[in-house]
């Protein structure tokens, strides 16, 4: 598949992503459902949601809640109940009203960018609008990166139901080929991972379980196919972390390079 | 309830080959000495030896507490909930059922009734999974023949939630 360079991107629709590698002590952002499989005619979740380094342990920083939201088992948008952010951690409820699959998303856009005036290295972080005045014309050596990013996570009241999980065809998502919510240890989950609505080939899948304080927390990489897919056998049951990044696809901004994350936080149930 | 006439005269044919076999299910939900005690929910069901759910036979739960509240712990019977459970409408007719105390309780299920209705010959586990809050969760495997040709009982035995469990089938 292509390698993607600058100066390339306008020029080519790029359907293949070159994978950017995981730092090793990358924090990580997550969200984190109570319970992901439910019954009954009016159950609620709570949700954490933070961003540190270990899984699922909220002691680094807690994730913003104003861009969360909740799409419901019928497509409709949702809402988060009882917001709260603490030093470390926020938290929120989401009432399953309705049968089906709900999904759980904090998505970001921005830019960021790097540059050399009066000899010196500068960076900058930002929405994309400001980028025009955010950098001065005499600079030098600039380089621009969007970035998509998205977390997700699902919770299912009842049967599994396919609507919420619809893609928007906007930066990194997950396919589901295996539902999110019907994940047991002893069978394997195959997921597509699309950039843009187009398969992202080639792209390394990083597969963390939680609960890696007190002994060594399974961890796992995994790479999609040709046409996006991967599998994942599970070692066991538990919650696990799943994070792939890109860089590739269109930018939005000229002469920039685009990068783009898919987080999600996935139950994986005893048999 | 048996109907000796129209026995005999279906026995042959292919359409209803068991209408009026019995199968009768014995179960014991052990008694545990802890300190809180909740009466287990308990699914009871037929799967193919694939473990694909075929019916659900009963479901044991809170079905008497306000607002269906006490369906809420039904996906605790995780095998039973994924293979059956969350695809049902409940209460259902003939199949739920309040919860019951610990001890040995005998079901019989007839032939061509509901819930157990006109079941394909073929070869079965019936399967009881009991989940108990504050406790825990069990899944006990009985084999069985449909329909059956004789009389013929499977045990089987679980360790925690549940104690000895047969089925016997009966032309």
């Amino acid at each position: 598949m292509h390698m993607i360079r600058r100066g390339a991107l306008a020029a080519v629709s790029v359907v293949a992503a070159l994978a950017i590698p995981a730092a090793a002590s990358a924090h990580r952002q997550w969200l984190l459902p109570s319970a992901t499989v439910l019954s009954g005619a009016d159950p609620w979740i709570s949700v954490d949601a933070a961003v540190s380094n270990d899984l699922f342990y909220f002691d680094h920083v807690a994730m913003r809640t104003d861009g969360i939201a909740v799409i419901n088992p019928d497509g409709s948008k949702g809402e988060i109940k009882n917001p709260a952010t603490g030093k470390y951690r926020s938290t929120f409820d989401v009432q399953l009203s309705q049968p089906g699959t709900y999904k759980i998303v904090n998505t970001g856009e921005g830019a960021s960018a790097s540059y050399k005036l009066g000899g010196e290295t500068k960076r900058w972080r930002g929405n994309a609008a400001e980028l025009a005045t955010a950098i001065p014309k005499e600079a030098t050596e600039v380089k621009i990166m969007e970035n998509a990013r998205r977390v997700e996570t699902f919770a299912t009241r009842g049967a599994p139901t396919k609507e919420a999980l619809k893609l928007t065809g906007r930066g990194l998502e997950l396919e589901p080929v295996t539902h999110p919510n019907d994940l047991v240890a002893s069978e394997p989950a195959t997921f597509k991972l699309v950039l843009d609505g187009k398969p992202a080939a080639n792209v390394e899948v990083e597969v963390v379980q939680g609960g890696g304080r007190y002994s060594k927390a399974a961890e796992l990489k995994v790479k999609t196919d040709a046409t996006g897919a991967f599998t994942v056998n599970w070692p066991s049951a538990g919650m696990y972390w799943l994070e792939a990044g890109v860089r590739g696809g269109t930018s939005s901004i000229p002469n920039a390079e685009r990068s783009a994350s898919y987080v999600t936080t996935l139950e994986v149930l005893p048999d | 309830m048996r109907l000796p006439i129209y026995t005999a005269a279906f026995t042959g044919l292919m359409a209803s080959p068991a209408l009026a076999a019995d199968l009768e299910l014995n179960l014991e939900i052990p008694r545990l000495t802890v300190a809180e005690y909740h009466r287990p929910y308990v699914a009871v069901w037929i799967e193919t030896p694939d473990k694909a759910a075929v019916k659900t036979l009963a479901v044991w739960y809170d079905v008497k507490m306000k607002n269906q509240e006490g369906e809420k712990w039904l996906k605790d019977m995780r095998q039973w909930w994924r293979r059956a459970g969350r695809d049902m409408t409940l209460p259902a007719d003939g199949v739920s059922g309040a919860t019951r105390a610990p001890g040995k309780h005998q079901v019989v299920f007839k032939g061509g009734a509901a819930p157990l209705g006109n079941l394909p010959a073929g070869q079965y586990n019936l399967v009881v999974e009991a989940a108990r809050e504050v406790g825990g969760v069990e899944v006990v495997r009985a084999p069985f023949q449909w329909p059956p040709k004789a009389r013929a009982t499977s045990s089987a035995k679980g360790t925690s939630e549940l104690g000895a469990v047969s089925v016997t089938v009966k032309p």
